[in-house]
């Protein structure tokens, strides 16, 4: 291995065009925003166009620059060194995600825990209850707000348990699949991972029909108070990080059926697998403490 | 062997004109490019300070308005925060972790080149609310909640550029985070045959464990900004009590950030000193293995030290207790640390060449910040300091005679290898000397007013402050202008303007970066080098 040459690719314009989709995205999603839901203050329409334009440059670019890098890889430019380099790359990015998720699980203990027992009086908070809002009682999920907002806590033993049985068989087809990859059956591997790419899709669509019934029939929004805010928001989270992760396994398995990926160079496959294990583990916190406890 | 073939097919030579800088790949032209902007940054950031001093320089208000006083100190922050002293180490890292560790570039070049470009657009668009506040464009235009954008201020009634703020920030996370990533991975993956863990240079060492931090904490960050975002447009109540959340929940989150923050902007300024004074001491550095597991130790640390910025927010008494004694317990590392450096000095043939003399302010004035945030730390004495100068002080001690001196002393040390030209003694000696006495008039003395009880963040203050701050504000302006010494130093460099450097450009210099030629060349340790 030491006297491979690792590969050092020529200069790119890829990531430039990558940064100016970026800031089109940035400024026309911060627009987007303000103009969508305060529109008294903030006139005009531009910033959702400007946000679409910005996203479909920024995917398009990274989509050109990962055929760049998949050619590259076909090409046989790649050494196994800068295999290495992906995969601690990747490994290092899923820590990253890990992280993301970490501050919306703190605020949801430290609320749970701490906030609300003390909005409620507890501790040497007593003081603080009686003044600001003396008929709030503590509770968890916090149906009523300080404020009066009162909302439902969803259950866990429905649609929740259906989709934690989803991602727990999804974890074990694409396992099955990673099997495939690495004893070159071609064919059952194909199988397994369509079907864990379709187990994502019902997943998701659960998940859609769970947030229909929420904000229709349970008064549970992300405006409801903090259970509310945090549900959506760490749900939300998930689902869009189990919507990459469909996606990238839909992207990885139109390449397998190309003929892509092989015993021995598979980095993006793994990838995909490891993020899809790691948004399965995602929800099973989710589930025991989002849902269930 | 196949691979290496092809890849001399297309084994290219330096790329030229515009598109070198704008599409490179090349671990050199990325650090150059990081550094540039790093000062860029650190001038537009010192502008604003000037305006903060300006109006500081008298009692009463002369010449800007309370608001946008407000918005001088909160980009003045964030400028120099995330977009001075960050890029700053990035472009070091860059330019040095490959040269040190025999590797021919960066792990994964492109992506590094996209955390590079990723920054000039987020601070447009930070530093765009700040001329459009300047020309009068909307009420308040800039940021106005001070760097640490506490809620509610940022929430409920930050101005409507919070949310092009928050993006930005979104944005700076990225590139942190990808270029957090590019290092870890060169550090474990690239280094030459032989270069063992413990052969590295410890600048690569803080650097690795700096880049840990930035990948645990950079997305906690995006998490609190995107709280904010949807409370202040979608009806979450994160940060609102009346909902079941807590403006004291943006605190916890932003220092659970925040605090090994801190510790991102001081552990490559470590690895910096522990190169220099061994090079001018002629003595290897004294207790290599001890410094490693004191960064190792900081950095585990600043993750349980965070609620130490909000003593006096109202914690329960067993939360104030553990952070004051975990806070009081960094001052340990630390000081092996210091012990170290000057242990390493101890007997040593030293000379004083600038980069030595930076080296020795930085150990000097950084410990003098260092002491005063031992005093920070002790609880009951903090609610008398919380929110004075005494807290700008120290902070300005550790980011200004702490980091950005490593900074100059890093320019210094390595520009010989950078451009091939050793740097103007004169101009250099002039910068040192005019920065050193210059940053001690400008912060030692709010250490003063600010034990006096004047609060920071304030456009005015009360008569008895108004002689220490006339003084405070001439060594502001006297130390802003004396970093145009170093904008002439390194416009001299790169105009390869000066006495010719040795590929050894310091007697007592060790390390693979004094093995290849100066200027290094555009590639470096295609193969790598063996070390023994």
């Amino acid at each position: 291995m030491a006297t491979e040459k690792y590969y050092v690719p020529e200069s790119s314009p890829w990531p430039l065009a990558a940064s100016v989709g970026l800031f089109l995205t940035a400024v026309g999603g911060a627009k987007f925003i303000q103009q969508a839901t305060d529109p008294d203050t903030f006139q005009g329409s531009w910033g959702m166009p400007l946000f679409f334009v910005g996203l479909a440059t920024l995917l398009f670019i990274i989509a050109i620059w990962w055929r760049d890098t998949i050619k590259e890889s076909v090409g046989g430019l790649h050494s196994n060194q800068l295999g290495i380099s992906y995969r601690q790359g990747m490994l290092w990015f899923i820590f990253s995600e890990v992280m993301f998720f970490g501050a919306f699980f703190g605020a949801l203990f430290y609320t749970r825990w701490l906030i609300v027992p003390w909005l409620g009086g507890a501790g040497s908070n007593a003081m603080t209850h009686e003044l600001l809002w003396p008929s709030f009682q503590a509770m968890w999920p916090l149906v009523k707000t300080p404020d009066g907002t009162t909302t439902q806590a969803m259950g866990a033993w429905g649609l929740p348990a259906i989709n934690t049985a989803i991602l727990l068989v999804s974890s074990i087809t694409l396992t099955i699949a990673h099997h495939a990859l690495l004893e070159g059956k071609r064919g059952r591997l194909i199988t397994f991972q369509a079907i864990t790419v379709l187990l994502g899709v019902i997943f998701l669509g659960l998940q859609v029909e769970e947030y229909i019934h929420a904000y229709t029939e349970m008064g549970l929004r992300l405006d409801a108070g903090i259970y509310g805010s945090l549900f959506f928001m760490l749900t939300g989270f998930h689902g869009a990080h189990v919507t990459i992760g469909t996606i990238f396994l839909f992207v990885t398995l139109l390449r397998v059926i190309k003929g892509h990926f092989d015993e021995e160079h598979n980095f993006a496959w793994e990838a995909g697998a490891w993020y899809w294990h790691f948004v399965d583990v995602v929800w099973l916190f989710l589930f025991v403490v989002v849902y269930w406890l | 062997m196949s691979t290496a073939a092809a890849h001399d097919d297309h084994h290219h030579h330096a790329p030229t004109g515009l598109k070198r800088w704008l599409f490179s790949t090349n671990h050199k032209d990325i650090g150059t490019l990081y550094l540039w902007f790093s000062f860029a940054m650190f001038l537009a950031g010192g502008l604003l300070a000037m305006v903060i001093r300006t109006e500081l320089l008298e009692p009463g208000m002369q010449f800007v308005d309370p608001e946008f006083f407000n918005q001088m100190t909160t980009v003045h922050g964030l400028a120099m925060v995330f977009g001075a002293v960050m890029p700053g180490f990035v472009g070091l890292a860059n330019w040095m972790i490959p040269l040190m560790i025999g590797a021919p570039d960066m792990a994964l070049p492109r992506m590094n080149n996209w955390s590079f470009w990723i920054l000039p657009f987020a601070f447009l668009i930070l530093l765009s609310s700040v001329f459009m506040s300047a020309f009068g464009a909307g009420n308040p235009a800039a940021p106005n909640f001070g760097w640490t954008f506490y809620a509610p201020l940022s929430t409920e009634y930050g101005p409507a550029s919070t949310d092009l703020f928050i993006l930005s920030v979104h944005m700076m996370g990225i590139s942190s985070i990808m270029g957090a990533i590019n290092v870890i991975v060169t550090v474990f993956n690239l280094r030459a045959p032989g270069m063992t863990l413990m052969k590295m240079p410890l600048f690569v060492w803080t650097w690795l464990i700096t880049a840990f931090l930035l990948i645990a904490v950079m997305p906690v960050l995006a998490g609190a900004v995107t709280m904010m975002l949807t409370d202040r447009h979608f009806g979450t109540s994160f940060f609102n009590a009346a909902g079941g959340g807590d403006p004291v929940l943006f605190q916890h989150v932003f220092w659970f950030f925040g605090h090994p923050e801190v510790y991102i902007m001081i552990l490559p300024a470590f690895g910096i000193i522990s190169a220099i004074i061994p090079t001018f001491a002629r003595k290897p550095l004294f207790g290599y293995a001890s410094m490693v597991y004191a960064t190792a130790s900081i950095a585990l640390l600043s993750f349980v030290v965070w609620a130490h910025h909000m003593f006096t927010v109202g914690m329960p008494l067993a939360g104030t207790l553990f952070f004051m004694y975990m806070t009081m317990l960094i001052s340990v590392p630390t000081g092996v640390k210091v012990f170290n450096w000057v242990a390493t000095m101890w007997r040593g043939s030293m000379t004083f060449e600038l980069p030595m003399k930076w080296a020795i302010a930085f150990v000097i004035l950084f410990t003098c910040g260092g002491l005063s945030g031992l005093m920070l730390a002790i609880t009951p004495v903090d609610f008398q300091y919380h929110d004075t100068y005494f807290v700008v002080a120290h902070f300005h001690y550790v980011l200004v005679s702490g980091a950005v001196f490593s900074m100059f002393a890093a320019a210094y040390y390595w520009l010989p290898k950078w451009s091939g030209v050793m740097p103007n003694k004169l101009l250099g000696e002039l910068h040192f000397w005019s920065s050193l006495i210059s940053v001690n008039l400008l912060f030692f003395p709010m250490h003063f007013v600010g034990l006096a009880g004047m609060p920071r963040r304030y456009a005015d203050y009360a008569l008895q402050f108004a002689d220490y701050n006339f003084w405070i504000s001439i060594g502001g302006f006297w130390f802003g202008l004396s970093q145009l010494l170093f904008l002439a130093v390194c416009v001299l460099c790169a105009m390869k303007k000066g006495e010719k450097a040795p590929a050894r450009s310091w007697e007592g210099a060790e390390g693979l970066e004094w093995e290849v030629p100066s200027p290094a060349p555009f590639h470096t340790y295609d193969t790598p080098p063996v070390v023994k």
